[in-house]
């Protein structure tokens, strides 16, 4: 049998395996490329109707915070929305909100409805902070420690499942963070 | 009860296709005409199958019927009856239900109108046709039942993704499909011919008026897309380099690829193992699009969410047919007698020219959809491939191509005369000379490329009507002999013409949206003007709007020329309660230059608007050009050549005419 006519099945065994092998891949496990590395400078207005804003120095205070992307578009953020309140509550964790794409009278609506568990809320309108945050989709949630530097992303709807296997074995010192250049 | 109907009807099919796959198959190898004369009934019963579920499905979605979970999951009463309509395929389930629809057609067409076929190849043929067929089946069947119902009903449904709410993308996947499947028919030519061990001119010339019609309605389909694209997505691109989109461009390359090749196989009775790979090839990728689209393997825009257990069968599915079909062909292919060997300067060199070349910019834009998906398996590390790389590989790839296009036609088959070509092409080359030089001086200081490119298409254009300006005589002989002519001109000729002309055209719009285009992005008060290109745009600021299911807002936009109003153009922002989601429509003014294009963005307070103000020259020949060329495939299957019996029929015709001089 010559070569030039087994080729092509050969080529398509490799592609076989490969697609196989993709299935069991889970497309949201996208890492972003700025983990480890500081968060882009940004200096964002507040949302209506509050009074402080978003900037690249209030993630520099010395303390884990969380930056939780969403907007009052955005259906899934409604589902993840309780838990942030739990956690602002119990004062867990300083929680920052990113309002993406937002029409600021819609965003403040929504804040009133739902509750407001951020402690600064920062409005990108354009959309562009968000971009040089590599945000794929809203919501997203991003870990950042004291200095600046972005620990880990968690891309759609904050769990308390997620919470628990990624951020808070993180945030309680139990799982080595990754190398930052912080 | 309708819907019962349906997914009856559909179990049905399935069992229909079960037997015509199988029953002809073993009737042609083991010589029992009764059970190969079942292939042809088979397939128009199960053609009449589908089309009864697919129509129940249809029945449900205008009815709005929310105790079918897809019509709750799909669709809304509020819709308008379009979107009910095109809700029926913008789904995972009603499109897969339209794919076997549009397969079932295509059998039917050839049982129907294949009746000049030696009957053992069209019974092979549909057998084939409805082992895919039972593939589709069984996966609407058994994971994808899009008639199932929920209890109790809900009032109403989450509605239609608003995206896919729009005139375009509504017959968009309709075409695309009619383009997949219709590479189906290829393939099955290709698999039949392998089991029969006969490829031979005759076999050529019956594949490729199917090849032609599917990659007809694939350019349609992908042309829809883009325009799309560049209309409702407010960036005013038309084409991304999406996953999805490569996946639909992939059968394309491949598919033009065989057109050509055919041809080859048709007149010189060469490159037939090589043919039979590329109809294989073909479809293979078409299948290989479904799978990514539906899978979820890749993250994508279009993607409809979906299961893994559904990604498991495709790709069982896709092992077996591609796996099976490639196996076939090594164990048969070194059987068929390889043709003759042909000079590089010939007709025949030109069109493995063209193959290589496509079939190389084929591989890249392979690599680059499948790139981080092998990386990803491998390693586990996640990647994107962006436009650069398309852009980089691509287009560098395809500019040889386009650039001997002109050529390809003048030559002679078996040994041509390249001085002579040459000699031929001199007025091209004088009106490629002179539109570089205008194009240079006109857009003096802006980007090299965007001149070359122009170039590049007022060649092939000019390339492409030397053809029709040497067979019909025109400036030599008078004009009624020239009309005469051109009348009389195989309508092949006229559809090759075309098509080729259709690609400088697209490559005119190409150079002038991606090198000249303008833009201006920038916040607007009501009453701020802003010049763009020697237009002045004026914005009059943006009110609240309604429409039939959604709310917008409506920025309006006064553009002067030269002081004078030119238009008014309004562009919407819109957005929809079910499910909640923004779309952007675009105000677009075209001029006989191109585009204007306003969007208006996200409110900056006090009135003002982020507004993105385009000027997109020469942007609408992009679409004139893919038009041109799906008007060219038409044209060329009306070649009476392709029609039945036409050539026996032309025999009498000219042997009365004689008899009538005599």
């Amino acid at each position: 049998m010559k070569l030039k006519f087994v080729l092509p099945i050969a080529l398509f065994v490799v592609l076989a395996i490969a697609l196989g092998v993709g299935l069991t891949l889970n497309p949201r496990d996208i890492p972003s490329a700025l983990i480890g590395k500081p968060a882009p400078e940004f200096n964002l207005p507040p949302v209506q109707g509050r009074t402080a804003g978003l900037a690249t120095a209030d993630l520099k205070q010395g303390e884990m915070v969380l930056v939780n992307v969403f907007a009052s578009w955005c259906v899934p953020c409604r589902e993840e929305h309780p838990l942030l309140m739990d956690l602002a509550r119990a004062r867990t964790v300083k929680i920052y909100g990113l309002n993406q794409r937002d029409r600021p009278e819609d965003a403040e609506r929504w804040l009133a409805a739902f509750g407001d568990p951020y402690l600064k809320t920062g409005a990108d309108l354009d959309g562009r902070t968000s971009i040089e945050w590599g945000v794929y989709g809203v919501p997203e949630t991003f870990l950042v420690d004291g200095k600046g530097c972005i620990l880990f992303k968690h891309i759609s709807v904050l769990t308390r499942q997620v919470l628990e296997r990624d951020f808070l074995p993180i945030m309680r010192g139990e799982r080595a963070p990754p190398k930052t250049n912080c | 009860m309708i819907a019962e109907t349906g997914h009856f009807a559909v179990i049905l099919a399935l069992v229909v296709a079960l037997l015509q796959a199988s029953l002809p198959l073993a009737g042609t190898a083991l010589r029992i005409p009764a059970w190969s004369a079942l292939a042809v009934p088979a397939a128009v019963l199960q053609f009449a199958l589908i089309l009864l579920a697919f129509g129940c499905l249809m029945v449900l979605y205008i009815t709005s019927d929310f105790s079918v979970m897809n019509v709750w999951q799909n669709s809304h009463s509020a819709k308008p009856l379009l979107y009910k309509i095109s809700g029926v395929w913008g789904n995972h389930e009603g499109s897969l239900l339209l794919w076997v629809l549009i397969l079932a057609l295509f059998g039917m067409a050839v049982a129907l109108f294949g009746s000049n076929l030696p009957p053992s190849l069209r019974t092979r043929v549909l057998s084939v046709q409805a082992m895919i067929g039972v593939g589709f089946l069984g996966l609407l069947v058994f994971l994808s039942n899009p008639f199932n119902r929920i209890f109790p009903a809900p009032v109403d449904g989450n509605g239609l993704n608003p995206l896919l709410q729009d005139p375009g993308l509504a017959f968009h996947p309709p075409f695309l499909y009619l383009g997949y499947v219709g590479f189906s028919i290829a393939f099955s030519f290709a698999i039949a011919a392998l089991i029969e061990g006969k490829v031979d001119a005759a076999w050529a010339r019956w594949v490729r008026p199917w090849t032609l019609a599917a990659w007809t309605f694939l350019t349609i389909g992908i042309a829809l897309g883009s325009w799309w694209a560049y209309y409702e997505l407010g960036w005013g691109g038309w084409w991304f380099w999406d996953p999805v989109e490569n996946a639909s461009f992939m059968p394309w390359l491949a598919g033009t690829a065989l057109l050509h090749s055919a041809i080859v196989v048709e007149k010189r009775d060469a490159l037939k193992t090589w043919t039979v790979l590329l109809a294989i090839l073909t479809f293979s990728l078409s299948l290989l699009g479904t799978f990514i689209v539906r899978s979820g393997l890749l993250n994508s825009v279009h993607a409809f969410a979906s299961d893994p257990g559904r990604g498991v069968f495709i790709l069982a599915f896709l092992i077996l047919v591609i796996g099976g079909s490639l196996a076939l062909y090594a164990v048969r292919a070194p059987a068929l007698r390889a043709g003759g060997l042909f000079a590089p300067i010939s007709r025949e060199g030109a069109l493995v020219f063209n193959n290589l070349i496509l079939i190389t910019a084929l591989a890249t834009v392979f690599l680059g959809t499948m790139y981080p998906l092998f990386l990803d398996a491998i390693t586990g590390a996640k990647v994107t491939v962006g436009p650069p790389y398309f852009n980089a590989t691509f287009a560098p790839l395809m500019t040889p191509l386009v650039a001997v296009m002109a050529f390809g036609p003048l030559l002679a088959w078996k040994r041509a005369d390249l001085m002579g070509a040459l000699h031929r092409l001199k007025f091209a080359a004088a009106a490629t000379v002179v539109a570089l030089l205008g194009a240079l001086y006109f857009t003096w200081g802006g980007p090299v490329l965007a001149v070359l490119g122009f170039g590049l298409g007022v060649w092939v254009v000019m390339g492409s009507l030397v053809e029709v300006v040497e067979r019909t005589r025109l400036f030599r002989a008078s004009a009624r002999d020239s009309l005469n002519r051109a009348i009389h001109m195989p309508r092949s000729v006229w559809g090759s013409a075309l098509a080729h002309a259709g690609v400088g055209v697209f490559i005119l719009g190409a150079a002038g949206a991606l090198g000249w285009e303008s833009e201006k992005l920038q916040v607007m008060k009501p009453g701020d003007q802003v010049e763009l290109a020697g237009y002045t745009f004026i914005f009059d600021g943006a009110r609240p709007a309604r429409g039939p299911n959604y709310d917008a807002t409506e920025g309006t936009f006064r553009v002067y020329r030269n002081g004078e109003l030119l238009t008014v153009m309004q562009a919407q922002t819109r957005r929809f309660a079910n499910p909640p989601m923004e779309t952007t429509e675009a105000a677009i003014h075209p001029t006989r230059m191109g585009d204007l294009f306003a969007v208006v963005g996200t409110p900056a307070g006090d009135g003002a608007y982020q507004t993105r103000l385009y000027r997109k020259p020469l942007i609408n020949l992009l679409w004139t050009g893919a038009l041109l060329m799906a008007f060219g495939g038409l044209v060329s299957l009306s070649d009476r050549r392709h029609r039945v019996g036409a050539p026996s029929r032309r025999r009498v015709e000219a042997a009365g005419t004689a008899a009538q001089r005599a």
